[in-house]
């Protein structure tokens, strides 16, 4: 297997190129577990730079996440984040952190990345093996980037990777790395931990999870008729983007206040014509989830009411909140809604699963407290209507920086 | 009341359309309740749907089950002690199968319903049969694969039934060598699955420069496009490679579900696969629309077979057209059809899957 190496300096060097079946796709081979402090300048300048490049590409303006990324990623931005944290002068990175990123997000690896070289690691990237035209992109942008001498640093300490599963390679940089983040389902999460970290290394799992979106319908009813277009535009952004399969994205609707049947009819009618205008529904997306809404019809031991806007949404109105919910989840249009007086009504089936609540009409601090006042096992996020995609650097409710990072204590 | 044997002795292609609206309509209504009665989880389906079933729609508005279903649940509208043989789909190992259960009563009409429809094309006479697999896939007898039922069901056209390939799924030369000496100048009869006649029959002969002994007759073959779509390998060209290595020049394929054995869909002599006065095929849009004659969409397919278990109106994830009713230059009644294998399952965008 591969060979760590230490140079005369105390740098530990990885020799990737010493394991079969891999493949770099940026960044070295030769990885120096060389550490910073987190939001170094080095770090943000060129992320600074990676975002205008990107936005400045004829070729990026392809693809929505892409640009999602670079926006992100631009300076003012990051300024943002850095100003978020403190005692940033008395951390330092852990060292090597090793990223798997799940299969099916194009650029999730990207994030992850951003995460380690922030909180100032070493990075080894596993990028999904499947090829992705924006992710390819996104690879040759940051591979170029890393060859200017000023960033020889970052270069030396960056490694973006390919392999398939070779389960050598993940036991190997599992055994070798300060941290290990890994992003998936269950299943994944579980056959990974079976390798073994060293015993000081810490283990992040960004698991499956669950959503749910808030809505104030004594709020709603005040709105335009514009203004009603334009969120349920917002609550098309949260889901149908990433076919609703993001952890992220709600699964569940919650109508708070006064019951008004008519007002939700409505906004499902133009949530369909958002769906109408701009999404492709794949065949086979249809089968999937007229087979779960089958499937739900079976092992839901609550009866729902189901109206069906041309298979584009399925809506299944609950009278009654059973517990396990978050179990009947699907996508690409798939919701669950249900109403209530007092949010004081969902909290018996609020569990670790749940993840982000996004909201319209509501105090976000009467959220937080909600969540807090009541104990609640879930909910790590709760943002406006529109913003469920958005990346943080406190993630399912770790704070990313102080995690990747340590600190000098002192007194 | 709906009773099978009622077109038990017509011709299997011979009910016009106006009649077959008929017919469909009475039969299915009769399996909807049938099954709504006696089976829970099709009850429950129903009862979400919201479903009436006093409404005056005719068949094409039933309700239909995806076919995924059936690898997720047994399905049954009899009692456990009832089932006869379980019948089940051939899937890669690790995914889920289908899992068909029937009673003495429903095996027996598939096998009636089987030999009706392909006696259309084989006669009623048994012919000499070469079966293009290997004899190890009958071995576990009590758990039915779609392929050992296939070549048991269609076992039944054939005398000297023969395996063309070993237990190392090989062609067995010498096996074939005495098969067409045994029937010197006589017709005979080959039966297979298409990826197995494609991979390990054809192309093998091709690869190891083998000299088949030539056949005289008809070869039936079904069981998916799928392995050979991704090689770019189609009907014509499949029926042309046939001909060249055993000189069989009658090539029919066959369409059908393990939730719906016995009523299949055969190609007829136009090169379309045709429904019998069994079975029905619906080709849906996206939002489940009808689609128009020539355009593609979802499989729905209709039998009026499965009692003891809800598979009579199932949409399958394949995806195909209607070419026409009841004017087949072929002569047979019937929708005429083609397959254009499964709709493809595009990368879904989220967070929840796996690493490879």
């Amino acid at each position: 297997m591969a060979g760590l190496k230490e140079l005369k300096s105390g740098v530990v060097v990885i020799q990737l190129n010493r394991l079969d079946n891999l493949n770099i796709v940026a960044g070295t081979e030769n990885v120096n577990i060389v550490t910073d402090k987190p939001f170094c300048s080095s770090s943000l300048t060129f992320l600074h730079e990676l975002s205008s490049i990107i936005r400045k590409s004829t070729e990026a303006k392809l693809f929505p996440d892409l640009m999602a990324f670079s926006f992100w990623c631009r300076k003012g931005n990051l300024e943002q984040f850095k100003k978020d944290q403190i005692n940033l002068e008395r951390r330092l990175g852990r060292g090597l952190v090793f990223h798997i990123a799940p299969s099916n997000v194009p650029l999730n690896f990207a994030y992850s990345y951003i995460f380690g070289l922030l909180s100032g690691n070493a990075n080894i990237v596993k990028v999904p093996s499947r090829e992705f035209p924006q992710s390819e992109f996104l690879c040759n942008t940051i591979d170029d980037l890393l060859q200017k001498k000023k960033y020889k640093i970052l270069f030396n300490n960056s490694a973006f990777i390919k392999y398939d599963k070779e389960n050598d390679i993940t036991k190997y940089l599992s055994s070798i790395c300060d941290v290990r983040i890994v992003w998936g389902g269950d299943s994944t999460i579980k056959n990974i931990r079976q390798f073994s970290t060293p015993v000081r290394s810490i283990d992040i799992a960004f698991a499956d999870r669950y959503s749910i979106c808030v809505i104030d319908l004594e709020k709603l009813i005040k709105l335009s008729g514009e203004d009603l277009f334009k969120i349920a535009g917002l609550f098309y952004n949260d889901t149908y983007l990433m076919d609703q399969n993001a952890c992220s994205s709600p699964h569940m609707v919650i109508w708070l206040g006064k019951k008004n049947k008519s007002l939700r009819n409505k906004f499902w009618k133009i949530l369909e014509k958002h769906v109408k205008r701009n999404y492709e529904m794949e065949s086979i997306s249809v089968i999937d989830k007229y087979t779960k809404l089958c499937q739900t019809a079976i092992d839901l031991n609550t009866p729902f009411e189901l109206i069906n806007y041309d298979n584009l949404i399925y809506r299944l109105s609950l009278n009654e909140l059973p517990e396990n919910i978050h179990k009947f989840r699907s996508n690409c249009g798939y919701f669950f809604e249900y109403e209530v007086s007092s949010l004081d009504e969902i909290s018996h089936v609020i569990n670790k699963k749940y993840q982000t609540l996004t909201y319209f009409g509501l105090d976000q601090t009467f959220l937080v407290d909600f969540i807090v006042n009541n104990k609640l096992h879930g909910i790590d996020r709760v943002v406006p209507i529109g913003k469920a995609l958005d990346m943080d650097l406190i993630w399912d409710g770790f704070e990313v920086v102080n995690s990747l990072s340590r600190i000098i204590n002192y007194s | 009341m709906f009773k099978i044997n009622e077109i038990m002795k017509k011709q299997p292609f011979s009910i016009p359309e106006k009649e077959r609206a008929n017919l469909f309509n009475r039969g299915l209504r009769y399996l909807n309740s049938h099954h709504y009665e006696n089976c829970l989880e099709y009850k429950a389906i129903l009862d979400a749907f919201n479903y009436d079933q006093d409404n005056n729609h005719s068949y094409d508005q039933f309700p239909f089950l995806p076919v995924r279903l059936f690898k997720e649940y047994n399905l049954l509208s009899i009692n456990k002690n009832k089932i006869f043989k379980t019948l089940n789909s051939s899937g890669t190992s690790g995914k889920k199968v289908s899992k068909i259960a029937l009673d003495k009563e429903n095996a027996n009409i598939q096998t009636k319903v089987l030999t009706k429809i392909v006696s259309t094309v084989l006669g009623n006479k048994r012919l000499p049969m070469l079966v293009i697999d290997s004899k190890s896939v009958l071995k576990d007898r009590n758990n039915f694969s779609a392929r050992s039922a296939g070549i048991i069901g269609f076992s039944i056209f054939g005398r000297d039934v023969t395996y063309a390939l070993n237990d190392n799924y090989e062609i067995d030369i010498e096996n074939i060598i005495d098969f067409t000496t045994r029937h010197k100048n006589e017709k005979i009869i080959s039966f297979g699955f298409t990826s197995i006649i494609w991979k390990n029959f054809i192309q093998y002969i091709i690869d190891n420069k083998i000299k088949l002994p030539k056949l005289d007759g008809t070869m039936i073959h079904g069981g998916g496009w799928k392995k050979l779509s991704d090689l770019k390998v189609d009907n014509s060209l499949f029926k042309k490679n046939v001909f060249d290595v055993s000189g069989i020049n009658n090539v029919i394929n066959y369409y059908g579900m393990v939730e719906q054995t016995g009523s299949i869909f055969l190609e007829c002599s136009m090169g379309y696969l045709h429904t019998s006065n069994f079975s029905d095929i619906i080709i849906r849009r996206n939002d489940f629309s009808t689609c128009n004659f020539n355009e593609i969409g979802l499989v729905q397919l209709i039998s009026l077979l499965p009692t003891s278990y809800p598979g009579h109106n199932i949409i399958s994830e394949d995806l195909g057209e209607i070419i026409g009713i009841d004017d087949c230059k072929c002569g047979n009644f019937g929708k005429y059809f083609v397959i254009h294998g499964r709709a493809e399952r595009a990368e879904i965008r989220g967070c929840s899957d796996t690493v490879e």
